[in-house]
C-alpha cells in the first residue's frame, strides 16, 4: 500500500468516531483548525521517517489498548512539597483532590473556562506554538491533541511564583484514554517551576505549550512511571525569548511505549535552552523514544540536550535529536548527548543525532554512544569490597548523574535520586 | 599472613603464560618489595590476588591467613582484608568520594559480620584520616578521582586503604606519576599504617621509593618467576647496576 493511502485510512479509522469537544469562539477555531491540519498531514505510520524506531500504531488506533493500573509501593512523589497540586484523574481534572488554584504570582484556569473567554491570552499560545513547532517536521499526534483535548490548565505567570505546581496523574480506569493540553505563559521577568508525576492513564496524550517572555524562568521536572502497560505520546513546544531560561528534565519508569518530543525555538538573543532525561527500562517490551528539536533563531543563545538511557533484558531505547542553527544566529552553543547503558547483550539503543547549521560563528557538538558497565570500574569498586549488584548500581548511577546534574533544585535531584536508587534495587 | 606457592597464571584470552610458577610467604607485619623489568609479571601478580577477570590460575594457590583467595569473588577477598592501591586508580563521574568509601567501608563491615558505620562516625573518622594525608573536604565530596592529579589519586588510594584497615595490602607502582613531595606524603600515609597485624607487598620499578618505604625483604621478578630475594640491599644494586646483572646471574 502507498505511504499516503496507509496514512489516509490510519485517520479515517481513528476518526471515525470522534467528535471534536465544543465550547466557546477561540477554541472551537483553534481545535478545528488542529483538525484540519490533522486531515491534510494524516496520522503517523512506522513507515513515516519520523517514526521510524518506533511504532506510533498503539498510539493512532481508535481504541486505546487497556493497562493494568499500578499499584505503588511508594510514597507520592513531590510530597514534601510546598506546591500546588493540580490533580487529573485518567486526564480529567479533580477538583476535590486538588489544592486551591492559587499561588501568588500565578493565574491558574481550567481549559474549558478560558477557551470560554472571548478574549483570553491563551488564544495567543493554544495550538499556535504547537502549528509552529509542525515545521519543518510534521507532528500529526501533536495536532491531534490540540483538535480533541478534553482537559487541561492554563497558567499565566506573573511574577516569582511563591511555589511550584505539580501536575499529579491517577490512573484509575484500565482502558481509560487521556487527551491533555496544557498551556504556560511566563510573562518578562516571572519565574515557575512546574512539576509532573504519578501514571496518567492505559493511553495518554499530552501536550504543553510553553511561552516564556523575555528574561522569564520555566523550569520543569517531570516523572513518568512505573506503570509500565501504559502508551503515552506527549509533546511539549516551547517558544524561548530574550535572556529566559528554559529547563527540562524527565525521567522515565518502565512503559511498553513512551515517545517524548520537546520542540523548542530560542527566538530571542542571549537565552539558555536545556532538555535533559534519563530512562530505565527493564525487558523485552520496555520502549522508549526521546524526539528533540530545538532551533536556534537568535544569538548568543545556549541549548543543551542531554540523555540517558538504561537498558536491561532486551529493552529498547531511542533518540532522536537535532539541533537546527538558522542563518544569522551567531555565538550560538548548543550541545547535546545521547548515551545509552546497555545492561546485556539483547538491548539496543538507536539513535539518529542532527546538527543543521545556517551560521558561520557557532559552536555545536553532538555525541552519541551505547557500552555496557565498565569492567575495569566495576572491579575497581569490588575491590573495595561493595558487591557486584551493589557495584552495579553505583556505577548505573554514576551513568546518570551527568542528566540528573541539569536538575537546578537540589532537594528534587535527591528525590529523583532515590528513585533511581529504589528502581535499581527492584531490578538487580 | 599471604602465602603463594607454586603460582602459574595464564591470559584467559590468549593461550600466554604471565606467570610461571610464582612462590612467595609474607609474614604478618612485614614489607616486601618486588621489583622487575617491564613484562615480568608484577602487576599482573596482584590483579590475580585480587581477582581480576581475564586471567586463569592454572596451577598453585594462594592463601590470606591460610583462607583460599583464588575461590573467592573480589569483594570476598576485600572482605577478608585484602586491599590493592592500584597503579591507575579508576574515575567514577557522579559518585561522591564520600559515598564510595561509606559503601566500601560498610559493604566489608556487613560482609564481615560487623555493624554498620554511623554517619557521623564515618565523618569523624574520614576527617582524621584524610588530614594526614592533605586531602580535604572539597576532594571528599568531589566524584571519585574525577579532576584528581596523579598525586591526588594516588592518595586518595591510600585513604581508602586507611578507611578499610586491611591485614595485607598490595601497593601497584605506587610511585609511578608521583613528584618527590606527593611520594613522600603517600609513603608517610603507608608508613603510618604499618603494624604488627598487617603486612606490605610493593610493587615498584625504582628504589626510590623504598627509600621512604623500607622493606624487610626484596624479590626480584622476571619471567614470571621470582629469581632472586634478598635484603634491602637488593633494590641499591638494582638502583645502581640495573637488571642485567642479576638476570645474568640466575640463568
Amino acid at each position: 500500500m502507498a505511504l499516503a493511502q496507509l496514512k489516509m485510512d490510519t485517520t479515517a479509522a481513528r476518526l471515525a468516531d470522534v467528535e471534536i469537544p465544543q465550547g466557546a469562539a477561540w477554541g472551537n477555531a483553534a481545535r478545528a483548525d488542529a483538525m484540519a491540519r490533522v486531515r491534510q498531514m494524516g496520522l503517523s505510520t512506522k513507515r513515516d521517517e519520523y517514526w521510524k524506531y518506533t511504532d506510533p500504531a498503539s498510539l493512532t488506533v481508535a481504541d486505546a489498548p487497556a493497562a493494568a493500573v499500578f499499584q505503588s509501593d511508594e510514597a507520592p512523589l513531590f510530597d514534601a512539597v510546598d506546591r500546588v497540586k493540580i490533580v487529573f484523574v485518567d486526564g480529567v481534572f479533580d477538583a476535590d483532590a486538588s489544592d486551591d488554584l492559587s499561588a501568588e504570582g500565578v493565574e491558574i484556569e481550567r481549559l474549558a473556562d478560558a477557551m470560554a473567554t472571548d478574549i483570553h491570552w491563551a488564544k495567543d499560545i493554544y495550538g499556535v506554538l504547537e502549528k509552529r513547532g509542525q515545521i519543518p517536521v510534521e507532528r500529526p499526534l501533536a495536532a491531534l491533541n490540540t483538535a480533541l483535548a478534553t482537559d487541561g490548565v492554563v497558567i499565566r505567570v506573573t511574577g516569582k511564583a511563591s511555589k511550584p505546581i505539580n501536575f499529579v496523574y491517577l490512573h484509575r480506569d484500565e482502558t481509560s484514554d487521556a487527551i491533555l493540553h496544557n498551556v504556560v505563559k511566563v510573562e518578562a521577568g516571572a519565574s515557575l517551576t512546574l512539576l509532573e508525576s504519578g501514571p496518567a492513564a492505559a493511553r495518554f496524550s499530552k501536550l504543553l505549550e510553553v511561552d516564556v517572555a523575555d528574561g522569564g524562568i520555566f523550569n520543569h521536572v517531570r516523572v513518568q512511571g512505573r506503570d509500565h502497560e501504559r502508551r503515552a505520546i506527549t509533546h511539549c513546544f516551547a517558544r524561548i525569548a530574550a535572556e529566559s531560561t528554559f529547563k527540562s528534565f524527565t525521567l522515565t519508569f518502565n512503559g511498553v511505549l513512551t515517545r517524548n518530543e520537546c520542540i523548542l525555538e530560542i527566538v530571542g538573543d542571549d537565552a539558555v535552552a536545556h532538555v535533559a532525561g534519563a530512562c530505565l527500562g527493564d525487558g523485552r517490551d520496555f520502549h522508549h523514544d526521546d524526539t528533540v528539536f530545538v532551533t536556534h533563531d537568535a544569538v548568543n543563545c545556549e541549548s543543551r540536550q542531554v540523555f540517558k538511557k538504561v537498558l536491561r533484558n532486551g529493552a529498547t531505547g531511542v533518540f532522536q535529536g537535532k539541533i537546527l542553527v538558522k542563518e544569522g544566529a551567531q555565538k550560538t552553543d548548543g550541545y547535546q548527548i545521547s548515551q545509552s547503558l546497555l545492561l546485556d547483550d539483547d538491548s539496543q539503543f538507536l539513535a539518529k543525532p542532527e546538527l543543521e547549521i545556517y551560521a558561520d560563528d557557532v559552536a555545536c557538538s553532538h555525541g552519541s554512544t551505547s557500552g555496557a558497565i565498565d569492567e575495569t570500574a566495576l572491579f575497581y569498586l569490588r575491590s573495595r569490597g561493595v558487591p557486584m549488584i551493589e557495584a552495579r548500581n553505583l556505577l548505573t548511577l554514576s551513568f546518570i548523574a551527568e542528566a540528573l546534574d541539569e536538575i537546578e533544585d537540589t532537594d528534587l535531584a535527591d528525590e529523583l535520586r532515590d528513585r533511581l536508587e529504589g528502581w535499581l534495587s527492584r531490578h538487580s | 599472613m599471604l602465602e603463594i606457592k607454586g603460582l602459574k597464571v595464564k591470559l584467559e584470552e590468549e593461550d600466554k603464560q604471565i606467570l610461571k610458577g610464582v612462590d612467595l610467604t609474607i609474614e604478618p607485619g612485614t614489607v616486601h618489595a618486588i621489583m622487575g623489568p617491564n613484562g615480568s609479571g608484577k602487576s599482573t601478580l596482584s590483579y590475580v590476588l585480587s581477582g581480576k577477570d581475564g586471567y586463569e590460575v592454572t596451577d598453585g594457590s594462594a592463601a590470606l591467613e591460610g583462607e583460599d583467595l583464588l575461590d573467592m569473588e573480589p569483594e570476598e577477598r576485600a572482605a577478608a582484608g585484602l586491599f590493592l592501591a592500584f597503579q591507575y586508580p579508576v574515575e567514577i563521574p557522579g559518585v561522591g568520594n564520600m559515598t564510595f568509601l561509606r559503601t566500601a567501608v560498610n559493604a566489608q563491615r556487613k560482609a564481615r559480620g560487623q555493624e554498620e558505620l554511623s554517619a557521623g562516625d564515618f565523618l569523624k573518622e574520614v576527617r582524621e584520616k584524610a588530614k594526614s594525608l592533605k586531602i580535604d573536604a572539597e576532594m571528599l565530596k568531589r566524584p571519585v578521582n574525577v579532576g584528581f592529579s596523579g598525586g591526588e589519586k594516588k592518595r586518595n588510594e591510600i585513604l581508602q586503604m586507611a578507611m578499610l584497615e586491611p591485614k595485607m595490602c598490595i601497593l601497584d607502582e605506587t610511585d609511578s606519576g608521583l613528584d618527590v613531595d606527593a611520594m613522600k606524603l603517600v609513603s608517610e600515609g603507608v608508613n603510618a599504617l604499618r603494624s604488627e597485624g598487617r603486612s606490605f607487598l610493593v610493587i615498584t620499578h625504582y628504589q626510590r621509593l623504598l627509600d621512604h618505604i623500607k622493606p624487610d625483604v626484596v624479590h626480584i621478578m622476571a619471567d614470571g618467576r621470582i629469581i632472586k630475594s634478598g635484603g634491602p640491599e637488593l633494590a641499591l644494586e638494582v638502583e645502581n647496576n640495573g637488571y642485567a646483572d642479576i638476570l645474568a646471574e640466575v640463568a
